[in-house]
């Protein structure tokens, strides 16, 4: 009879901490006791460890048991504790070694028979215990692959708690369990969206290639039916491939919002369309007591798409703004706060009123000047600020449809685009190596207004003559300077011309 | 099992085990208090009742005045017999403990409450486990 530690990791946010989980079997009436700021989930977790144990043929001394969680004073909530609690246990019964459980991160609720259910974010937990220097880390069987994607971290699957105990030199019998698993998810294939699908919008097309290129946001505003929900869902495909760190920050993400996680490491972008009828809460995170990314961290290295803009509450759309700013969402509660982050590149899609039909060649519009000025107002005007590429979108007419059916219609397709954004990128990469930048659309305007950058009078003539004419504000300057870096490096041209200049300008004429 | 019987489930006493489970809550009592005494103990009460309940063993030694809860078992199917040592029962001897104090004063002893948890299991020699101070 002795004390026990072992380690568990609690997240808050992305960001997992480990925490140490000692046990401690003294002579006293049978009882457990939980101390450490569990929550309730967590609090219940007596029961479950105290059945999982005597149903898995390795049963708790039957003394006073007592399970502390430091540092107490950070608040540890749901079940994902079980596992370490439940070896701590056994090991202060000298049930199992103490010194094989000391070292090793233990994550993972029990069943009351004694198997190990999957839980949620495994993926960031494991990460967590690997960037605090954990090697081995003891987790569910239907968790092993997820956990498998952090890379230099042995990773030991187990079944149930006597398997776990067997492998910390318990001195049971195996006895074969079926694992759990989670129902299998089928994945979405994005290859299924190619860009050779739109028809006609050739310019709205070209807009695309730009916002992938320089990680620009974009609204496109055009009457229902112009393909603008299909356009959007194809820009994650123009996007390249993420790296690791992108690609494990995406997947931890996804496993702690109870996604499915692929054994294989995605390395796609990923892409959110929430509904319009979402809250704030649902849109950058939050949650009263355990608190939960939001749609705009679920996009995060991918693409948030907002289909009809001006149906979401005004107090919704502004609080992207300072997210989109900063690149990440903390959120603050009473109990604490989570960051995450939250760098996606936003695509909005507005019908230019409440119609839908005004600026249609075939329709006429039944609004009021009135109505259509309020419709695109609800955008405000510090979010449209931030946002560099504002296209119109119109229905195809019979001419291009003809066009577009007929063999080497000029379509361009996903793969032929992205080659060219992932050029457009090196390019980009080159140029701000060194600068805490990697896109353009992360540059700000006075850095592209001054030094070497500074593009010559009379390349910028059509910028300054919008801008004394009042065309064009000094924050839209700068992001029509912007578009213009990224026009030029998709042309591979080593500076913005009169034309990439021109071409940029002609990017923000929506509204 | 003694000490229960003021709190007994309604079918406890027309069950045909009743008997038995008294024999066995004798044998372990007696068992108890034979352990106690090895242990250096004088017996002042065995089933010491008074209108809050019953004490199973009062025992004393040169310091110590000892209310003693025993718990008989035939097996550990049912659970740990110190697993029905509940914090209801341990107020009760709290109480009982406080009363037996009242009535039989001692200068100089202090009082605590033991438990001790006999296992029978066949013709095995029993099995005596002994928890101090646990209320």
């Amino acid at each position: 009879m002795s004390v026990a530690r072992t380690q568990a990791i609690a997240l808050q946010g992305l960001h997992g901490a480990i925490v140490e989980v000692e046990a401690d079997i003294s002579d006293g009436l049978p009882g457990f006791l939980l101390i450490g700021l569990p929550d309730a989930s967590l609090g219940e977790a007596r029961d479950r460890v105290r059945a999982a144990a005597a149903n898995s043929g390795c049963p708790l001394p039957s003394r006073k048991l007592t399970v502390n969680m430091s540092p107490a004073s950070l608040r540890k909530h749901g079940s994902s504790f079980d596992l370490s609690i439940a070896v701590a246990a056994l090991a202060a019964g000298d049930l199992v070694s103490a010194a094989s459980i000391r070292s090793v991160v233990h994550i993972g609720e029990l069943g009351l028979d004694g198997r190990l259910r999957p839980v949620d974010g495994i993926l960031p937990s494991v990460l967590g215990a690997a960037r605090a220097g954990a090697t081995t880390v003891m987790v569910p069987s239907a968790n092993v692959d997820e956990a498998s994607l952090v890379p230099d971290v042995r990773v030991v699957g187990v079944a149930s708690l006597r398997d776990a105990a067997i492998w910390h030199g318990g001195d049971f019998e195996p006895e074969a369990v079926e694992a759990l698993t989670r129902p299998a998810t089928e994945a979405v294939d994005e290859a299924d969206l190619d860009l050779a699908d739109v028809i006609g919008n050739r310019a709205a097309v070209e807009g695309m290639i730009v916002a992938a290129s320089g990680g620009h946001h974009m609204l496109m505003v055009g009457p229902p039916g112009a393909g603008k929900t299909m356009l959007a869902a194809r820009l994650p495909g123009l996007l390249p491939d993420l790296d690791i760190d992108q690609a494990l920050e995406v997947s931890s993400v996804r496993s702690l919002s109870g996604l499915p996680v692929q054994a294989l490491l995605s390395r796609r972008p990923p892409f959110e369309s929430p509904h319009h009828s979402c809250s704030a809460a649902a849109l950058v995170g939050g949650g009263h007591a355990i608190m939960r990314p939001g749609a705009v961290t679920r996009a995060s290295g991918g693409v948030l798409f907002l289909d009809e803009a001006p149906e979401f509450a005004a107090a919704v759309l502004d609080g992207l703004r300072q997210p989109l700013e900063s690149g990440s969402i903390v959120i603050q509660r009473t109990h604490g706060s989570a960051t995450w982050p939250a760098r996606c590149q936003l695509v909005l899609a507005a019908n230019p009123c409440p119609c839908g039909e005004y600026g249609s060649r075939d329709v006429a519009c039944s609004c009021s000047p009135f109505q259509r000025r309020r419709y695109l107002g609800k955008l405000s005007g510090p979010l449209i600020d931030r946002i560099d590429i504002q296209l119109r979108v119109s229905r195809i007419d019979s001419a291009q449809f003809r066009q577009a059916t007929e063999p080497l219609g000029g379509q361009i397709t996903t793969a032929e685009a992205r080659s060219r954004v992932v050029a457009a990128r090196d390019r980009q990469r080159r140029r701000w190596e060194g600068t805490p930048w990697r896109l353009n659309s992360e540059v700000p305007g006075s850095r592209l207004r001054s030094g070497d950058l500074r593009l010559a009078t009379a390349d910028t003539e059509v910028l300054d003559r919008a801008l004394e004419g009042g065309a064009l504000t000094m924050r839209g300057y700068d992001r029509v300077l912007r578009l213009a870096w990224t026009v030029a490096d998709l042309d591979a041209a080593e500076r913005p011309t009169r034309e990439h200049v021109g071409a940029a300008l002609a990017l923000r004429r929506a509204l | 099992m003694t000490e229960d019987r003021t709190h007994s489930s309604p079918d406890r006493g027309s069950s045909p085990d009743r008997g038995s489970r008294l024999e066995l809550g004798a044998a372990g009592e007696e068992i108890a208090a034979e352990y106690l005494r090895e242990c250096g103990y004088r017996v002042l009460a065995r089933n010491w009742r008074c209108p809050e309940g019953e004490i199973d063993i009062v025992v004393a030694d040169d310091d110590w005045v000892v209310v003693v809860e025993v718990k008989t078992r035939s097996s550990h199917a049912a659970g740990h017999p110190f697993e029905s040592v509940t914090p209801t029962k341990l107020a009760r001897l709290r109480r009982l403990t406080g009363a037996w104090a009242r009535e039989n004063p001692r200068e100089g002893s202090r009082l605590r409450v033991d438990a001790v948890a006999v296992t029978v299991a066949g013709t095995a020699p029993p099995t005596v486990e002994h928890l101090e101070n646990v209320a």
